[in-house]
């Protein structure tokens, strides 16, 4: 049980996916202009990895090993299709703004790193967890890349006036903001990481 | 008429949506691969030849196939599958054919199949070049011209960023921003450059 919880959180501090790994940048840094963009992202990423992980794991020892590559992108790409036809029929207006983003699920390589990593030499619960856990570290780089973005780019979270009297800088929500908000988190983390050591 | 098309195409996949640039699109490659000039050059090589087949076959695949019978929702798996499935044919054409090409491009070949670039742009030749399901006039050589400087300006931003990550390694800086965080810093400053660009118009 304890296993199991470890799993879990490893994905979202010690293993951070985007801030630790650095995988999976370029969904993070497109989709991050407005935390509410940033967490339907993070739902749909999750949504993939939790099923792409059961799947693949329940299956690790029928798929010859040689062909499992092509394997996992078909178990992946069919999620995300599942994925963008929800979307589409339950969130017409994300599904819009994140666009060309949701069908790029698919060669997220959180995804596909978790799958050849993880579930394929796991047991099916561990690698549920994990997939859960990595989906969760995922949406909270996202939501906190986000954030800043939002909060300093346009003065707003989630859609309400947060600052007032405060004359937005433009370009944190434009490409270089986006670039130099990650840059600097990584740093910070490197930062901390130095300290403990 | 139809020259100012094609050149809006070729400017706008060069300098103003430069794909890794704006669109954010192959930025682990851009990281992974730009420490020094070669191998970028070699990247950027494999990339336009695959980005350009892979655009053709999957333009092809998707009017005759995928519009006709109706099954346009097997978009994502049919292109990624094209791409992968691709990505090692070419690989084994070019050992057969040209063992010194496929040196020089060596393991970057099969590292193109997770490059969103390269889905990215079959995507939006669709997205673009389709009007509700009907392909628009030079559909196919526009999704071409397309593909083909996607690869060119990705090629671009690598050579730029490979350049000045070469002399940054011999640069002081604080430890804690070597390696990763100080290139997202040089990228977001070359970002800014190529925002210049944006007022461009014909």
């Amino acid at each position: 049980m304890i296993k199991l919880f470890k799993e879990l959180t490893k994905g979202i501090f010690k293993e951070n996916p985007v801030f630790v790994i650095v995988l999976g940048l370029c969904p993070a840094l497109a989709v991050s202009t407005s935390l509410e963009n940033a967490i339907g992202m993070g739902i749909a990423a999750t949504f993939v990895l939790f099923f792409s992980n059961l799947i693949i794991s329940s299956l690790r020892k029928f798929v010859p090993d040689k062909i499992r590559i092509p394997c996992f992108i078909v178990v992946i790409a069919s999620f995300v299709t599942i994925v963008e036809l929800l979307m589409a029929a339950f969130a017409p207006l994300l599904a819009k703004r994140l666009g060309i983003f949701v069908p790029l699920i698919v060669v997220n390589c959180i995804i596909m790193g978790r799958a050849e990593a993880f579930a394929s030499r796991n047991k099916v619960l561990p690698s549920i967890m994990d997939g859960l856990g990595m989906g969760v570290g995922f949406t909270l780089a996202l939501s906190s890349v986000a954030l800043i973005r939002e909060l300093l780019g346009n003065g707003t979270l989630l859609g309400h006036n947060i600052l007032t009297n405060f004359n937005p800088a433009g370009i944190m929500v434009l490409a270089p903001g986006a670039l130099m908000t990650l840059g600097i988190l990584i740093a910070i983390n490197n930062l901390i990481k130095n300290r403990k050591k | 008429m139809e020259l100012k098309l094609f050149l809006t195409v070729i400017i706008s996949m060069i300098f103003i949506n430069n794909f890794i640039l704006s669109k954010f699109l192959g930025l682990c490659p851009f990281l992974g691969v730009s420490r020094n000039i070669k191998p970028a050059i070699s990247m950027g090589a494999a990339v336009i030849f695959v980005m350009t087949l892979s655009g053709i076959i999957t333009w092809l695949l998707y009017r005759f196939i995928l519009l006709p019978f109706n099954i346009t929702y097997l978009r994502t798996i049919t292109f990624i599958l094209v791409i992968a499935t691709f990505v090692q044919f070419a690989e084994m054409v070019i050992l057969k054919k040209s063992p010194i090409l496929y040196r020089t491009l060596g393991i970057y070949l099969p590292l193109i199949t997770t490059n969103c670039a390269v889905l990215g742009v079959t995507v939006l030749n669709i997205n673009n070049f389709f009007v509700k399901g009907q392909a628009v006039a030079f559909s196919f050589a526009l999704s071409l011209v397309q593909s083909v400087f996607a690869g060119v300006g990705f090629t671009l931003a690598l050579l730029l960023m490979s350049g000045i990550r070469e002399r940054l390694e011999l640069n002081d800086m604080p430890e804690c921003f070597k390696g990763i965080p100080i290139a997202f810093l040089v990228a977001s400053l070359i970002s800014l450059a190529f925002m210049g660009f944006n007022g461009f118009r014909f």
